[in-house]
């Protein structure tokens, strides 16, 4: 890992536009990522977490330029990816992709494995053809997936192996940066475990940088060298690993690690239960976006909206809350 | 344990189910036993296609016949069998003395009835209330489930509300006639974890007042360790540990529920390096391995765990797991032989 940023996010909006009315003009935007900043370093992985809505996917998308952000910008190694035009993008795809969370929609249920492997070689003209089926055996065989099932159809793998098959196209153009987006969440936990175990394996040996989007706490503490958590458009706390679970300092996040069932029945701690639902990204609540269902909310996190601001303590954390901001001054 | 048995108000013996499709017959649920004391909670615990969902629709007799089909067994309700009642027999148990809230609440919801229209539906059925009594108490109901302004929520559709307070309908429903026991199929797997903890709290708080029984189908961990007082672990259509929670938890026997309990990533616990794994996947169905369903995939497994079924047995403790490990047959066996496939 080194402090190389090679991802660098700055104040990224991403509205989409509400049609309405007669003429269809657009009445409203649903905020869906408001002005949201971070930096992910090289061989690092950084993970998003956050529950429905918050627009942890919509980051990845707009990194991507799967969805063209509103607004703000989105450097990788220097150069401004919303700047580029649609080619340009495409062609950068080979160093960013992409792993989707449901294995059984994106693969093309017409391709074989080493068809879907050789459409990512082609549009991006990594390897000379003739090598191609040399390659995506050996990335085949690095996924753990046999030389036999090359030509096999995605309907004959079960869950784990396609989502294997994901993750060997998104190796396939030997990318820098991979955004996993619920990479393992439809998957059973044996099978959970041996993904995470293979992403982890894979980091290793060709040098890869993650950006990890989850809403399973458990995965990305095993994965995660930082996390950022995200409420309603918005980033509520950023830490390394050990002072986000240690000790967490935005109520939300307080919240979100003691609300997980926990397996460990000999020690019971404590619950924090939320009341009411996420408000709606069309109309978000004014200042603190939390302090609606925030349990230590008072006046001023209604008026006014926190920033994320460093706090002391023996690692990297940023949060966004009055509270942590009045007990220090 | 005749003590026990008196108390239990669910015993299921020996439930086989099987789909018969055009490929072959697929056992989906192969010799289940197992039964919930008045009161407690039952978790069935399990991953996908471990047959947990299908024991639940097999109780209460769901299945989608004649392609599913109850081959065997027992389903003992306060002393009587299920499996021997009439349909419409079954219809006046179902939703009355027992109940059930499904995973999916947009879909197992009727789209075209208000909230309130889908409760007082059942209480008109089964208490024989009129139209403005039954009014009354679904109102009632969604107070008790924690819906604000019931009155107003009554009147809506369920696209009207959050995937919670939808979640919250269905128990509304399927408490609505005071059921002794109430079947919860991944009750919480569709919503979000702030969201999850509101619920489980509720359906906790509602067992504790109305005295309810409880089964629980899940496939997490968290949420059995955190709810239930047994837990029954499927594999391949059988169980192969029921125990109580504490023991599952703290002392599991059973290699699979040992690998199940290593690989899930801990949120609350430090783990450096690679997690546990077990290795390989679920064999198909259609063609279960010979001997243990786990043993190809089993770390220990021996020359006998490949050729021959190991029964549910007790073990010293008064738990039951179904492992050679725990019979006085395992140390009169060779090595460990892998035959991974």
């Amino acid at each position: 890992m080194s402090d190389q940023a090679l991802l660098e996010v700055k104040e990224l909006k991403q509205y989409f536009p509400i049609k309405g009315g007669v003429f269809g003009r657009t009445v409203n935007h649903v905020k869906a990522v408001d002005d949201v900043s971070f930096t992910v370093n090289e061989g690092e992985t950084v993970s998003i977490v956050g529950e429905s809505g918050c627009g942890k996917s919509t980051t990845g998308r707009a990194i991507l330029r799967l969805d063209n952000p509103y607004s703000g910008n989105i450097y990788f190694q220097g150069e401004d990816l919303v700047s580029l035009s649609k080619s340009q993008m495409r062609k950068k795809r080979k160093d960013l992709q992409i792993i989707f969370q449901d294995p059984y929609a994106s693969l093309n249920p017409r391709q074989t494995v080493s068809q879907i492997l050789e459409e990512a070689m082609e549009i991006q003209k990594v390897i000379p053809k003739k090598d191609r089926r040399k390659k995506i055996t050996e990335l085949l065989e690095t996924v753990g997936i046999g030389a036999h099932q090359i030509d096999r159809y995605p309907h004959e793998f079960s869950g784990g192996q396609r989502q294997r098959i994901g993750i060997a196209r998104a190796l396939s153009v030997d990318p820098k940066l991979i955004v996993c987006d619920e990479a393992v969440s439809a998957l059973d936990v044996s099978i959970q475990a041996q993904v995470l175990n293979l992403l982890k394996d894979l980091q290793r040996k060709f040098k890869l940088t993650y950006l990890f989007i989850s809403h399973d706490l458990g995965v990305v503490r095993h994965i995660s060298d930082r996390i950022i958590v995200m409420y309603l458009g918005k980033i509520v706390e950023v830490a390394d690993k050990k002072s986000l679970f240690n000790q967490p300092r935005h109520p939300y996040t307080q919240a979100l690690l003691s609300a997980i069932p926990s397996t460990n029945i000999t020690e019971r701690r404590e619950r924090i239960i939320l009341t009411g639902d996420v408000p709606s990204p069309i109309d978000p609540p004014a200042g603190c976006r939390f302090h609606t269902r925030c349990p230590l909310a008072f006046d001023r996190c209604a008026k006014e909206e926190p920033k994320l601001m460093s706090v002391s303590g023996s690692g990297y954390q940023q949060v966004a809350c009055h509270l942590t901001e009045e007990s220090k001054a | 344990m005749s003590l026990t048995k008196e108390e239990s108000i669910l015993e299921v013996r020996n439930l086989r189910t099987s789909f018969f499709t055009d490929e072959g017959e697929v056992k989906a649920v192969d010799g289940v036993d197992f039964s919930i004391e008045k009161g407690k909670t039952l978790g069935i615990v399990g991953e996908s296609g471990s047959g947990k969902s299908i024991t639940s629709l097999s109780i209460l007799r769901l299945l989608q016949e004649p392609v599913g089909r109850i081959k065997e067994g027992e389903v003992i309700f306060k002393g009587e069998d299920l499996l021997k009642k009439s349909k419409k027999q079954m219809m006046a148990i179902r939703g009355n003395n027992i109940s059930m809230i499904f995973q999916e609440p947009m879909t197992s919801l009727n789209p075209t009835l208000t909230c309130g229209e889908q409760i007082a539906e059942s209480i008109r059925i089964h208490q024989k209330l009129n139209k403005k009594k039954a009014w009354e108490k679904s109102v009632e109901m969604l107070k008790l489930v924690g819906i604000p302004s019931p009155e107003k929520r009554a009147k809506q559709y369920p696209f009207e509300l959050s995937g919670g307070m939808r979640q919250r309908v269905m128990i509304a429903i399927s408490l609505a006639c005071n059921p002794e026991l109430l079947i919860a199929d991944e009750p919480t797997t569709a919503l979000d974890v702030t969201i999850q903890a509101q619920i489980l709290e509720l359906i906790k708080k509602l067992q504790e007042d109305m005295g309810t029984s409880l089964m629980i189908i899940t496939h997490d961990l968290g949420v059995v360790a955190e709810m239930c007082d047994k837990v029954a672990v499927m594999y391949c259509g059988k169980v192969v540990e029921y125990a109580d929670v504490k023991t599952v938890f703290t002392d599991p026997k059973h290699p699979y529920t040992i690998g199940l309990l290593n690989s899930v990533p801990k949120h609350d616990e430090d783990v450096e390096g690679d997690l546990a794994i077990i290795t390989g996947s679920v064999p198909s169905p259609f063609n279960l391995p010979s001997g243990c369903s786990f043993a190809p995939r089993c770390p220990s497994a021996k020359e006998i765990c490949h050729a021959t079924l190991p029964e549910l047995a007790e073990t010293s403790d008064g738990d039951k797991v179904r492992c050679w490990i725990y019979t006085d047959q395992w140390e009169k066996e060779g090595e460990a032989v892998s035959r991974h496939e």
